[in-house]
């Protein structure tokens, strides 16, 4: 497992590049993170997919389905491609630090 | 000289059947030749650390690989399936060891030249080792580096014109019999339904909507050549509504040793002479048919439409000329709640065109199962869930004795309250006027 300094934080992280503990998330690390998910800049809306995803998670322990994403946020699966081109799982789960999607991808 | 031992491996290369030992080892040696002069993309060794890290797993009796894997192309949330050894120190070919799928053609044809240019980009940018193909269908392109899937996506779509397959909580690869392209039986055109359907749901292929996987398969007859009723939530069947085709000089010749039963599928054994009456009459599971006086007959009310009949006498029985399907759902492997096969829900639907009837049952399902189904539920479990009847209203289809194999034998029935004269408000009162506590 490998770890990355960026400015002055340090964060573990598995070969996939998501939080091996989601307490070190950071907004420093929704930074560290946008280039190698092909966004440029972090608009409100990309805040406002990452403040549900993380407050659902404190709340269940689990990532939302798509279908709640989508209702709660108001975006449609397209949208969020736009927003997350590599997509809600790969793209916005490894923005908020939640733990990496498992089972049968 | 091979990079590791490999002697319980080593011992796979004997015996007839192809051995995907001395396979992998002959790509290892073509890596290491290098005869085109390739600037390999990811460690040429590849293979070589696949065989090592597999002698290992023969020794342990455990696999080395970690567990999950996420990675893939912007714009899709599916198609790669990411690995990772747990050895990667002694085995750094494969520490980055991921999977692609990519869409096959329905039925499989190709070309030589497709083959070939699919070939040179996966010898440049992968391992050399493939799975031809997976079992939903994909073509697989088995092993390589995180850098090189945008690389690869890049060119399957810009140079060959092709797609990645599905993966994750979507529309997986459906998948065809080779249907109307050489079989006689084919009730529809099952390679035009896939590419159809498939064409038309690449947003539910590529991006993950779905409580769980779904899987479209389309057989153009039952013996089901693809399995859809097994391996598919949603399976096509191909059938006809009109009369077997008889053709009496052809039932002769059979009968007479002309043609060969089964198209001498038992040629290998002495099974005696052809008898028709034992062969084909007798094992009717609805005992439809009739041989007397040299002539063939077949009840249409009463045939089932096996195919036992038609399979025994090929150039003789043809299927009818009304032709469609039946829509059958819910097939799923063991996990959670146990195995189904698929259900009968539409018994007859027209295949043609734009399949405008099949899909319309498809989304009518997807509308109810994604709103549904939870998370991690096939389609199987959330009609078990939610009853038969359920998904039979969401399609519209009216039930039918044809819905079910038997009737229930427990009387634990629901009613419908506007069924019920009325309905379920009673006043308790009411009831003590007759009935003293
Ligand atoms: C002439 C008198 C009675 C007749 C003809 C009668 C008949 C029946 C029948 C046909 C059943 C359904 C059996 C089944 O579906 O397996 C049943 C169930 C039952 N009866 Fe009676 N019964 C009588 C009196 C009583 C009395 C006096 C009691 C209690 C004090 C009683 C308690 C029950 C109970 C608890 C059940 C089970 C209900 C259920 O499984 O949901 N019955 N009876
Ligand atoms: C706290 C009290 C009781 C409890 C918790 C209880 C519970 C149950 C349960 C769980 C069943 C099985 C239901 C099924 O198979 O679906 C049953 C069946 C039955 N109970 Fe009771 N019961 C109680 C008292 C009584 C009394 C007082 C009577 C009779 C005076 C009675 C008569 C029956 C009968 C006749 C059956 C049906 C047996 C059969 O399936 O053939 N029960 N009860
Ligand atoms: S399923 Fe039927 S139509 Fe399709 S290939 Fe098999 S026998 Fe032929
Ligand atoms: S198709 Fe099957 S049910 Fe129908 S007549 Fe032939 S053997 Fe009998």
């Amino acid at each position: 497992m490998a770890e990355i300094t960026y400015e002055g934080k340090t964060f573990e992280v598995d070969e996939d590049g998501f939080l091996l503990k989601f307490e070190e998330w950071c907004p420093e690390w929704v930074d560290y993170v946008k280039e190698s998910e092909g966004i440029s800049e972090i608009s409100e809306d990309h805040q406002k997919i990452l403040d549900f995803l993380q407050d659902y998670y404190r709340k269940n322990g689990i990532a939302p389905m798509v279908r709640i994403l989508s209702k709660n946020t108001g975006f449609k699966l397209k949208q969020v491609y736009e927003l997350f081109p590599s997509g809600p799982g790969k793209g916005a789960c490894k923005m908020a630090g939640l733990p990496k999607p498992t089972g049968c991808v | 000289m091979a990079k590791h031992a490999t002697p319980m491996l080593d011992q796979l290369e004997t015996g007839p059947w192809p051995s995907f030992v001395s396979d992998i080892k002959q790509e290892a040696a073509m890596r290491a030749a290098n005869p085109k002069g390739l600037d390999y993309q990811i460690p040429v060794d590849c293979p070589d650390d696949l065989l090592g890290v597999l002698e290992l797993s023969y020794n342990d009796g455990e696999t080395h690989w970690k567990h999950g894997g996420i990675v893939g192309v912007f714009g899709y949330g599916g198609g790669v399936i990411g690995r990772y050894c747990d050895q990667p120190e002694m085995f750094p070919g494969v520490a980055h060891f991921h999977t692609v799928r990519l869409n096959q053609p329905a039925g499989k044809y190709y070309t030589t030249d497709f083959l070939r240019q699919l070939c040179d980009i996966w010898d440049l940018r992968g391992s050399g080792l493939t799975n031809m193909h997976g079992a939903t269908g994909d073509i697989v392109l088995l092993g390589t580096t995180t850098p090189q899937l945008e690389e690869i996506f890049w060119e399957v779509t810009h140079n060959m014109d092709n797609d990645l397959g599905g993966s994750g909580s979507n529309l997986r690869t459906p998948a065809a019999c080779l249907g109307e392209s050489r079989c006689e039986y084919a009730c529809y055109d099952t390679q035009a339904a896939s590419y159809n359907l498939t064409m038309e749901y690449q947003d539910e292929l590529h991006r993950p909507a779905f409580p769980y996987k779904f899987k479209f398969k389309f057989d153009g007859c039952p013996n089901g050549c693809v399995a859809a009723m097994a391996r598919s939530d949603f399976s096509v069947v191909g059938t006809w509504k009109d009369s077997i085709k008889i053709d009496q000089e052809a039932v002769a010749a059979y009968v007479a040793g002309e043609f060969k039963p089964n198209a001498g599928a038992h040629s290998g054994k002495d099974w005696g002479a052809f008898d028709i009456e034992a062969e084909v009459i007798n094992r009717c599971p609805s005992a439809a048919m009739k041989w007397e006086g040299g002539k063939l007959a077949i009840d249409r009310s009463e045939c089932v439409r096996c195919m036992h009949c038609i399979n025994t006498m090929p150039r003789a029985l043809h299927i009818g000329d009304e032709r469609g399907a039946s829509i059958l759902c819910g097939a799923k492997a063991p996990i959670l709640d146990g195995a189904q096969m698929s259900s009968l829900v539409v018994p007859f639907v027209e295949a043609k065109g734009d399949f405008d009837e099949i899909k319309e049952v498809v989304e009518n399902i997807w509308d109810w199962w994604m709103e549904e189904g939870k998370n991690r539920e096939r389609l199987g479990e959330t009609m078990r869930r939610l009853s038969l009847q359920k998904l039979l209203e969401v399609v519209g289809q009216e039930p039918s004795a044809h819905n079910v194999q038997e009737p229930r034998h427990n009387p634990y029935i629901f009613f419908k309250e506007e069924e019920v004269p009325g309905g379920w408000d009673r006043d308790i009162n009411e009831y003590r006027k007759r009935h003293q506590r």
